[in-house]
């Protein structure tokens, strides 16, 4: 049997994405590599991804390229990847080749704008069936969508039973034809009243589901539109809610509304019970390392791991990126704070490797890990299980894992192996995972 | 005399259609409208064959059904229940709680007619 062809890695693509995007500016190899002050020999070899650079060199061939240097080094983020290998995996085609997964990276690197809109539409396709799903789930639960087509049906069994009996009896006495046609006459009216009163409902539903997203997406929006720090909230507490809410116009849906002030309440929570400054300062001292922080919190491991996530970006501290994921104990995402390279999916589980899951067999014992990607990008994880509210004698507490992640930085060498993790199984490429429990579109 | 239908629906057009229908068809029809008082009125007018909308106001067609098949006295009574709700697990349910037919509205007249004949075999008006 034959071993099959190892893919390049991510890095490892970093010459083909110079090729390529010398290519697409119409630069010849000679111009490139003059402009960079090295031999067009020693260029190709790069571009063959036979040579591989940093430094100086590669600062300087993103100037000339007009590009960011990571943009050559990790290509486009994973969530990006993924959503493209899923749209390019989606259904049955009925027509062309099968779409070159193998070569996602260069097409992205060749045309920035056609990826960023097979992605964009991949979202919607993806928001959509959701939307799909959840209207049909509320149109076989809801109440007044019943009453409305019972009454139509109702008046429809009156004017067929009626009619039948109009046709059938043509010798009807004239009292009786005269009753019968009244009847008609109120039913069609009728019929008229409540065939609008539904048409009026279902209009009500869908500007209610605001389109295409549903009520956990537009409150990620809503964080993600200011980067997860509220600073009303952090100076006046739960009392700024409103003003908040009220400012997050993609909130139309109402029990995304709810949903949002529940969250809401927690981070205002959260602040008065660590305030900013003075937990900023500890964090900062600290490398935003969670560990020495725990102290502030009473121990209350999710909270620092929540208050991480929601300190504020661009500051003299030198915030980093955090990407946080909480999950409920049936293992359903319920919030998500994203970050570039390290996929955390829109629908469905993550991956059952992530420490996320694990702090679940072990609740209230604190997680860390070194988690590596298949790109091969390294990530720090702690993770938390814990009850939301105390439990009562003889009631089930609820509990919630909570995953905080942050990028180890180029050169930074982990402390412990890292554990080979992905998105999830549906987009995850690692097929002899020991975890795997369902196929991947990747294959 | 004939056999005696008591129609249990609160649509007072349907109830008039089936009335002329199933009186031309040598029925004896009553009709009754409110749900919560529905287990009175067969008591009262100790019917022949029960028609039994699904859906009424007071007390659904399936509440009344259920108290029905509870009682010795009424446990084989043919009843033919009818909803506006198509679906199959409203069938199921009346099927499981003792309905001896179903239609779904808009039912045709020729269905109703049939399927009463059929309920009430030798209690049909016309077998005697």
């Amino acid at each position: 049997m034959s071993a099959k062809p190892k893919a390049p890695t991510r890095q490892a693509l970093t010459g083909s994405r110079i090729r390529e995007r010398r290519m697409s500016l119409g630069l010849k190899q000679s111009d490139l590599a003059g402009a960079v002050e090295i031999s067009a020999s020693y260029l190709n070899l790069i571009e063959h991804n036979k040579r591989r650079i940093g430094g100086k060199l590669l600062l300087d061939l993103a100037r000339a390229l007009k590009v960011e240097p990571a943009r050559l080094t990790e290509g486009m983020d994973a969530t990006l990847s993924d959503m493209l290998k899923a749209a390019a995996n989606d259904g049955a085609r009925s027509f062309g080749p099968k779409p070159e997964t193998a070569r996602i990276d260069e097409l992205a690197g060749r045309f920035p704008g056609w990826t960023g809109l097979i992605a964009e539409q991949r979202k919607r396709i993806a928001a959509l069936e959701a939307a799909v799903e959840g209207l049909q789930d509320r149109m076989g639960h809801d109440p007044v969508l019943a009453g409305a087509m019972h009454e139509v049906l109702s008046t429809v069994a009156a004017i067929r039973s009626t009619s039948d009996i109009l046709v059938a009896e043509p010798d009807l006495d004239a009292n009786w034809r005269g009753r019968f046609h009244r009847n008609l006459h109120e039913e069609a009216e009728r019929l008229s009243t409540s065939a609008t009163a539904l048409l009026a409902h279902f209009e009500g539903l869908g500007r209610q589901k605001g389109g295409v997203q549903t009520p956990q997406e537009l409150i990620e929006a809503g964080f993600d539109a200011v980067g997860h720090h509220f600073p009303q909230i952090e100076t006046g507490g739960a009392g700024a809610i409103p003003d908040v809410l009220d400012s997050m116009e993609m909130l139309t849906d109402l029990g995304a509304r709810d949903l949002a002030e529940a969250r809401l309440r927690l981070y205002a929570d959260d602040a008065q019970r660590l305030p900013l400054a003075p937990f900023l300062e500890m964090a900062a001292e600290h490398d935003f390392d969670p560990q020495p922080l725990l102290p502030m919190a009473g121990g209350d491991v999710a909270l620092v791991l929540r208050r991480l996530a929601n300190l504020p970006a661009g500051g003299a501290e030198a915030v980093p990126e955090f990407g946080l994921a909480v999950c409920d104990a049936a293992g359903a995402l319920v919030f998500r704070r994203r970050i570039n390279a390290f996929s955390i999916p829109r629908f469905g589980p993550g991956c059952a490797l992530w420490p996320l899951y694990h702090a679940f067999s072990r609740p209230m014992v604190p997680e860390a890990a070194n988690l590596e990607v298949p790109e091969g990008g390294l990530f720090r994880a702690w993770a938390v299980s814990q009850p939301t509210r105390s439990a009562g004698f003889g009631t089930a507490p609820v509990v919630e894992a909570t995953m905080l992640v942050r990028a180890l930085e180029d050169g930074q060498a982990p402390d412990q192996s890292p554990v080979p993790v992905g998105p999830g199984c549906q987009l995850c490429p690692r097929e002899t995972c020991p975890a795997r429990r369902a196929g991947s579109v990747l294959t | 005399m004939g056999s005696r239908v008591l129609l249990v629906e609160d649509e007072v057009n349907i109830f008039e259609a089936l009335n002329f229908l199933l009186t031309r068809d040598g029925w004896e029809v009553s009709g009754h409208a409110n749900g919560s008082t529905a287990l009175e009125e067969i008591a009262r007018c100790r019917p022949d064959i029960l028609v039994l909308d699904m859906m009424l106001p007071g007390r659904s067609g399936l509440d009344i059904l259920r108290d029905l098949r509870a009682l010795a006295e009424w446990k084989d009574l043919p009843v033919l229940m009818l909803t506006a709700k198509g679906q199959s697990k409203d069938r199921d349910q009346a099927l499981a709680l003792g309905a001896n037919a179903y239609l779904t509205k808009p039912f045709s007249n020729t269905e109703v007619v049939e399927t009463l004949r059929n309920l009430a075999g030798s209690a049909h008006p016309a077998a005697s």
